[in-house]
């Protein structure tokens, strides 16, 4: 049953709407339309509101199997849309009440959106985040078997609280060189950007990777500028053995909507 | 500006976007002027506490012993 319908925002642009979008689909598979606002086009689709309103939302966002869908979608089309013109992306579930009323917020902010536009429009973000890798897995492991036979014999508790204490220590100190190398890439590779943004480390229940997350950044380069970011951070990877990399990318522009301060706090340490 | 073309169908779909990763940029990153109905910043922090606690129940298997790094 159809209820209310609302407005789906995925992002603005200053192109004028030429380009053919009736092909995209976007999030509840409805269709995605360019609408106006002022001189920004908006493109957006239609939702209902049994689904999207507030207090929905608010529900089915704490659902995993919906959330994930809904920003599949979302990102879907910024996605493919970044490829067409220069946008500016929207953050998930921007929900407005009608064409009108997005209207007339959106003009309200409009000389801040076109600037927005024009630093991070046609650009494009590349993530890179650190892990730390444990020194024991670059050279002597102690495994966790020898630990274990070792405790049967007497006065084997002694032996394995120095095992242990040395663990921890090896650990503390790959921590360290960790810290110190990915800071050194963050710099390095800062330099090659217009803008940078440091997201929170992800856990290792989110990340997937048992190993610290030490850095989790982004990079808005030039659309053209893919390739030789790409090659910098394999030399980095090959440069710091403390330090497994991971390249995401390219993205629409999203962590660069903001004016904010693009240098945040230091990284890593950075959950801290 | 110039904005060429990517190979949508060289990369796109064998490499399918780690959804936290998505999640780092849809609900931390884009524009954030309100909508009419629209996720405040606490409920963004809401999203994503819930979340955390969600995908930590559904790995607890494979849950991490290591502490002291963090």
């Amino acid at each position: 049953m159809n209820g209310d319908l609302g407005v789906w925002a995925y992002a603005i642009t200053e192109d004028d709407g030429d380009h053919d979008i009736s092909w995209l689909t976007g999030v509840a598979g409805a269709t995605v339309r360019a609408t106006r606002a002022g001189n920004l086009t908006v493109l957006v689709s239609d939702v209902d509101l049994a689904e999207f309103g507030e207090v929905a939302l608010r529900r089915n966002l704490e659902d995993l199997t919906w959330l994930e869908t809904v920003a599949r979608a979302h990102h879907q089309v910024i996605d493919a849309v970044s490829r067409l013109f220069p946008l500016l992306p929207m953050r998930l579930a921007t929900v407005y009440t009608s064409d009108a009323s997005m209207a007339s917020v959106l003009g309200a902010h409009r000389e801040q959106l076109l600037d927005a536009l024009r630093r991070v429009g046609g650009r494009v973000e590349w993530g890179v985040k650190a892990y730390a890798v444990p020194e024991a897995e670059q050279e002597n492991a102690v495994s966790v078997e020898s630990a274990a036979a070792e405790s049967a014999d007497r006065g084997a508790g002694l032996a394995y609280l120095k095992r242990r204490k040395a663990q921890l220590s090896a650990s503390e100190k790959s921590w360290r060189s960790a810290l110190i190398g990915a800071r050194a890439v963050h710099a390095h590779l800062s330099g090659l950007a217009a803008a940078t943004k440091l997201h929170p480390p992800q856990s290792p229940q989110l990340s997937g990777n048992q190993r610290p997350m030490m850095l989790n950044a982004a990079y808005l380069l030039d659309a053209d500028a893919g390739t030789g970011f790409a090659s910098q951070v394999a030399a980095a990877a090959d440069a710091h053995h403390e330090l497994e990399l991971d390249l995401t990318g390219p993205w629409p522009p999203y962590s660069f909507t903001a004016d904010d301060g693009e240098e945040g706090p230091p990284p890593a340490g950075q959950g801290a | 500006m110039a904005h060429p073309a990517r190979p949508i169908d060289a990369e796109l779909p064998s490499r399918r976007i780690a959804l936290v990763d998505l999640l780092d940029r849809v609900l931390a990153g884009g524009v954030t002027i309100t909508g009419d109905i629209t996720l405040s910043m606490a409920d963004v922090d809401l999203v994503k506490i819930s979340l955390r606690a969600l995908l930590a129940s559904v790995s607890a298997l494979a849950g991490p012993e290591e502490e002291g790094i963090r």
